[in-house]
This record gives C-alpha cells, structure tokens and sequence, in this order.
C-alpha cells in the first residue's frame, strides 16, 4: 500500500535569549505568546526576569574593555558585516516583520532594506566621530590640550516595537563602543532574537549586544535602578512612564535620553563623553 | 636665625561694600524681606547683609527672565547680543582689582589667587563666549540651534564670580536669559556684577540674581517657567536636582563632586611633581571639585615623594587672605571647617597616619592647616570621599594597571593628573582614567576653551569650549529625557 503524499512538517524554531554570546532560555523558565495579527500562534518567546537582566549587565560589563579598545577601523568592519548578514537573510526578516506587526509584505521588505542600510550608515561613523566631537583647544598658556569622546560604558535601551528603531537604537550604542543590553517588547521579540542570530555571525565580540524580550514594563524599572548600567535609551517608553525611570536612574546619574527617530550623529553622542586632556609644552 | 616676611596686605579701599543688598531682578535691585549676615571667613567680621530669596522673589525674577527672552533678548541678533558680552568683559577687566578684593574679602580665598586667576579667567570666559553669539550656527549642533529659554543657574561658594562666568556667558551668548542664585556665604560679587550688567546696559531681566539658601534654589529649580537647569555643587544635591526635573521637561547640567587621583610614576620629575601635588590640592584650601585629592605614588619613589611634599608643605603660607604672600586662605565656612574636621577625624579612626606642618592659625576666624595622610587604603572613606578641604589623601602602587584600577575605583569622574616624563604613557594613563579633566604634568588648569564635566558621579554635560555651549541650545537630539 502506497503511503499518502503529506506535506513536509517544518521544523520550528525556539525562541531564547541573547546574553554573553550564547542563546539561554530566561532562567525563570518563564515565556510569553506572540500571535499574528489574525491571532495565529507565532512562538513562545522568553519572558526575561531581572536576574536574566544582571547576567546581561555582568557580560556588557565584561565586554566593554576590549569593544571600547578595539579600533574604530575594526567596530566599523564588524557593524558592516551585521550589514552582510541582514541582506543575506533579508527575506526571513521581511517575513517575519509582516507576520508579527501591522506592515504590509512590501512594506516589511522595505523596512529591512532600510535596516541594512542603517548599519552601513552607523558603521562608517566609527572612524569619524572624533573628528566631529572633538579636536584640539586653543587655551591661553602653554599648553596641549584636546577634547576626545569616548564611549559611556553600558548602556540598556528600552526598544519601540519597531524593527527600525531597534536597530537605530543598537547601533548608535554600539558604535562608539558602548556595549549594550537590549530590552524587547512583544512581537519584535520574533525577528530581534533571528537579528541575534545574525550578530552571532558577525564577528561582534560576545556581551557587546545583549537581547532580552519580554515586557518593558517589569524589565525598565530595573534598569533604570541598575548601578552598573550608564546609560538608558528609553525611546520605547510612553512620555508618561519616563519620569519614574529617570527619577530611580539619578541614583547613579545615569544618562538617559528619549530619540524622536530622526537620523543624527547627535544619538550616538548622547551615550558618549568628553575627555579633556591637558599636557605641558616645554622644551 | 629666621627670616620672615613682612606683610604685604592688599587695601581694601578700593571696594564700598554697602550695609545691605537686595536682588537684582528686571535691571534693578529690589530690597528682600529677610536678611542674612555674609562673613569675612578670616575674621569673622560681618561684611554685609543678604536678601533671603522668597517664592515671591524667584516669581518675580523668572517673569522678568520670560519677559526679557520674548521681547528682547530672543529678537536680538547673535552680533549684538555679543557685542553686549563683549562690554561685560571689558568691564570686568577695568574693575578687576576691586572684584579681586571683595571675592578675597567675602571667600576668604588668597588675593594672589582671585587677582591672578580668578577674576582674568572670568573676564576671558565673557569674551571668549562673546565670540560664539553670532557663530552658533557652525558650532557642530546642526543648523539654527535655538535657546531653552530661561535658564536657572545655582552656583557654589568655593569659586563665586568664576562659576557665575561659566555659567552667565554660555547662557547669554546662546540667547537664554537668566535666574542666577549665588552661594549663601559668598553673594556679593555677583551683586557687584549686577553693577557690570548695568554699566553694560545690558537689557533689563536678562540677567536676574536671587540670593537666598538651599530652599531659594529649590524654588528656583521647581519653578515652571524655567526651561534649564545649571548646577555647580556637590553630588547629593545634584541628585536631588535629577530627582526633582525628573517628570518635567526641563533640561540640566551639572557639575557635581570629585575625588581626582594624581598619579605619580616612578620616571616623574620629582620637584616638578612636588609642586604639582601641591597645586592639586592646596590651590583653594581644597574647596576645588576637581582637586587631586588622592595623591596615588609609585611605590619605588613614594618615600621620597613624600619627604619633599612635606619639605614643601612647611613652606606653605597659612593667613591673612588680602596679604599678597598668602598661599593657604581662610576655609569658607564654620559648616565647612567642621565637615573638614569630622572627615579627617574619620581619617585618623581608619588608621591613616595625620601630617601637618607645623602653622600657628588665627583664632578668629576658620582655618585648617594644610594636612596629608600616609597609609592610606581604599576602603578608607578618605579615600572615597570628597573632604573639600586643604586634605590630601596619599595611596601607593607597583603597577601602572594598579594605579589605574584606584585612581578609576570611586563613583565619581571629574578630574585625574598624571606625573611621568614619558610621552607614551601619559597617553596610555590618561586614555584609562575615567575622568572628563586630565592634567598631565599639571593639575588645576583651566580656560573658557577647553571643556571641563565628568563621568559618572560627577555629573552631566560639559561647560566651555565649543561643547559647554551644547548645554544652553536645542540640539535636536532628544524629543523628551533629561
């Protein structure tokens, strides 16, 4: 008896999180739904705790000596071959865009060619922005004296739920060599944790991107009172919800910005600092 | 046989101080409520009294700051508002010696340094800033930045009419206008540049000085119609500031405490160094927020290090402020003296060994010999916290990854020195230290063009140079935080 001809059964994917370079399940053992928008199941992304936070903040930390050391030649290589690996894959994040937001299939395809182009953009600011931030001071003495920008350290941010802004978010950090931990609501949790999958091709040192998705709500409160995160972009928070976060991040005064999504070297400058340097000249 | 100096006293003539101030608010001063006694630190004399800044007071003020921003002010043209600077600097340098002599009087801070460093600098941040108001627009912050509006400014004691420079010239240069509240012990010269901005003819509401204490600067900071915030003081304060304009959209920036490390490595310049060590953290009886408050030695030249520093430090001259050999003035306040004294007290308690040159202090009046601490750990809250005095912390290491680890290992950022002769270094020391501010091979340096804030705890955004002005305009960076 001949066997029914039955379709292929796809093999699916389980969604984690993105910490330290590897993919752990939330330790809390905890997941939340994403459904489509016709209410189709979709996966069971981690819901991330706040131990699961500090794990990422331990790996950021770690991770930040040698990102914020490596050259600005190599950051800039490493953005642009996230920028490689997103174009190869440009169809699964096309895909998985419509499927989990309110974007039409074209549109979907068109916010990730914009993502790509994103990174090409961010990546080549890299070698740049020290010629922008800073330069040399003409002070009344005998002196040398120069201003340079460097990177603030570890920064959290709270994304939007749009794949766009995610991105816009991510590499602003990153490029001056901040390392960071990302916070991800709902659906975007879908294509982060694929984009995580994308970083872990990339070159990228393990901590410098951490990915947690789940909800921003119970994750934002302790980032915002973390000791050891410098920086919060709470882009993705309601205007009303920000004064709580910025109020608990004044205990370590932290930097915390909001970005209205227009495309400026000033966000990357937000999450820097100057340095002034004064030397002798003599003979 | 002994040589001693004779006194070189500096007349005080040259300043009428009158026997009560009000605030200057809309051009004018307006007599306040209550009063307040200003001292002489050295001698305790009271020099004159103080309005006490009221919610009616700062009310008044912010609608004088709104009414000059629309009207006046936001019209003007980038030339003329500089033009306006420019004659506020002039001023200031023709009468310099008589704003030198009253901070003297009223801080209690050398002659030599309010003559020679002070007051110049001030004159050269209103001219420096001057020069930016109608070159705004090539400032690196995108095209037309445009001003907050009315900026509230809350400065402290230990450099008065210096802080009121750093932040009065951005302010006005970027066109903002101003509430400034000076320190409650040290108002009166900003009282007397009230004067300037009115020989300046500058327009009325500009520029409005509330003096007042802790409560005036809250009202200041609470109140709706100021748009900025500009603080210079300590950490815990600053927190408060960011607690408070938290939900609001004003915007701040603050320059908080420090614990500057100056590191000394075995290649230094031994008596290039000793001096160093001693500008670092003598200049100003140590009330400098980025003074090397931390002296953190290569093991191998430590000994020697500190036998000549102490050498150094019996040369120190402790005394009479307006006397024009004085090194080491008059500590600001009784409240500051006995904060000096507890911390140090502390020092003793934790096992630091106390050493201070033998100096016969005046009885009247508040003083503190210039003091070091050898043996000192980490751990030690001399160590980690800002005494703001002539005290001067003194850790040792073996390696330069050493001296970087505790020179980086408090939560502030603000300043470190670096003492080596070599170039190489140097630059790997100071790309290390976490700090906004680094001296090598000097400390304590500082100019309208050059960017002075810091990391961390030390608090937000940078004041000078082409980066302070980012402070003052709407950069286009952010749509809601901070």
């Amino acid at each position: 008896m001949a066997t029914k001809k039955i379709a292929r059964v796809e093999v699916k994917k389980t969604y984690k999180l993105f910490i330290n370079g590897a993919f752990p399940r939330s330790e809390s053992g905890r997941v939340f739904e994403v459904t489509s928008r016709k209410g189709e199941f979709i996966a069971n992304p981690s819901l991330a705790s706040r131990k699961d936070l500090r794990d990422a903040v331990t790996a950021a930390r770690a991770a930040h000596s040698g990102w914020s050391k490596a050259t600005a030649y190599n950051r800039g290589q490493i953005l642009y071959r996230i920028a490689e690996m997103l174009e190869g894959r440009s169809e699964q994040f096309a895909s998985e865009i419509a499927l989990t937001s309110d974007v039409t299939p074209l549109k979907a395809a068109a916010i990730v060619s914009e993502s790509i182009d994103r990174w090409v953009w961010y990546a080549g600011w890299s070698d740049k922005l020290q010629a922008i931030s800073g330069g040399t001071n003409p002070v009344a003495g005998p002196y040398f004296n120069f201003s340079i920008a460097e990177p603030q350290g570890v920064i959290a941010i709270a994304s939007s739920p749009s794949f766009l802004t995610f991105i816009d978010a991510i590499a602003a950090a990153v490029v001056s060599g901040n390392t960071t931990i990302v916070l991800v609501p709902g659906g975007l949790s879908v294509p982060a944790m694929s984009f995580a999958e994308v970083l872990a091709t990339s070159d990228l040192p393990a901590g410098v991107i951490n990915i947690l998705t789940g909800s921003l709500d119970e994750l934002a409160p302790w980032a915002a009172s973390h000791m050891d995160i410098d920086g919060f972009d709470i882009s993705g928070i309601e205007k009303k919800r920000r004064g709580a976060l910025k109020e608990a991040g004044a205990e370590n005064l932290k930097r915390i910005h909001a970005f209205d999504g227009k495309l400026s070297p000033t966000r990357i400058q937000a999450f820097m600092e100057s340095k002034t340097v004064w030397h002798t000249v003599g003979v | 046989m002994t040589f001693e100096y004779a006194p070189a006293l500096e007349s005080r003539s040259i300043v009428e101080i009158k026997s009560k101030y009000g605030h200057f608010i809309d051009g004018k001063f307006v007599p306040g409520k209550k009063y307040f006694p200003t001292l002489n630190p050295a001698t305790e004399e009271v020099l004159s009294q103080i309005s006490l800044g009221t919610t009616s007071d700062v009310d008044k003020a912010v609608a004088a700051a709104q009414k000059a921003y629309t009207k006046t002010w936001s019209k003007m043209s980038g030339k003329e508002r500089g033009k306006y600077l420019y004659r506020i600097a002039r001023i200031l340098q023709e009468r310099a010696r008589e704003f030198a002599v009253l901070e003297t009087l009223d801080n209690g801070k050398p002659i030599r340094e309010t003559r020679d460093i002070d007051i110049p600098l001030v004159a050269a941040h209103f001219f420096y800033h001057a020069g930016w108001a109608d070159k705004l627009d090539y400032a690196g912050l995108g095209h037309s930045p445009q001003p907050y509006g009315v900026a509230g400014q809350i400065i402290p004691w230990n450099f008065p009419l210096l802080m009121l420079a750093w932040k009065v010239a951005p302010a006005l240069a970027t066109g903002n206008t101003v509430v400034l509240k000076p320190a409650e012990t040290t108002s009166l010269t900003a009282l007397l540049f009230a004067e300037v901005c009115q020989q300046a003819e500058l327009p009325n509401g500009v520029v409005n000085i509330v003096t007042g204490d802790g409560s005036t600067g809250a009202t200041i900071v609470n109140h709706p119609g100021i748009h900025k915030i500009a603080f210079t003081g300590s950490t815990e304060v600053g927190k408060k500031i960011a607690r408070a304009i938290a939900s609001t959209d004003k915007k701040a920036t603050l320059e908080l405490g420090g614990k500057g490390a100056n590191i000394v490595f075995d290649d230094a310049p031994i008596d290039e160094t000793v001096e160093g060590i001693v500008n670092g953290i003598f200049f100003n009886q140590g009330h400098v927020c980025c003074a090397g408050s931390r002296l953190i030695l290569q093991e191998s030249v430590a000994d020697e290090v500190i036998e000549k520093l102490k050498v150094r430090m019996t040369k120190i001259r402790v005394g009479d402020p307006l006397d024009k050999n004085t090194d080491l003035g008059a500590i600001n306040s009784k409240e500051q003296l006995l904060k000096i004294g507890e911390l140090s007290a502390v020092g003793d308690a934790e096992g630091a060994e106390r050493w201070s040159p033998a100096c016969s202090l005046s009885e009247k009046g508040y003083w503190f010999a210039p003091t070091i601490f050898t043996g000192v750990t980490q751990a030690h809250r001399i160590a980690q916290e800002e005494i703001f005095g002539p005290v001067l912390s003194v850790l040792t290491f073996r390696t330069p990854q050493e001296a970087i680890e505790k020179a980086n290992n408090t939560p502030f950022g603000l300043s470190a020195g670096i003492w080596s002769e070599k170039g190489s270094r140097i630059f790997w020391a100071s790309q290390q230290l976490k700090a906004g501010v680094i001296w090598a091979n000097t400390f304590n340096k500082f100019d309208p063009a050059s960017p002075f804030g810091g990391y961390k705890e030390s608090g937000w955004g940078r004041e000078g140079g082409r980066h302070g002005l980012a402070a003052y305009l709407k950069t286009g960076k952010e749509s809601g935080a901070k």
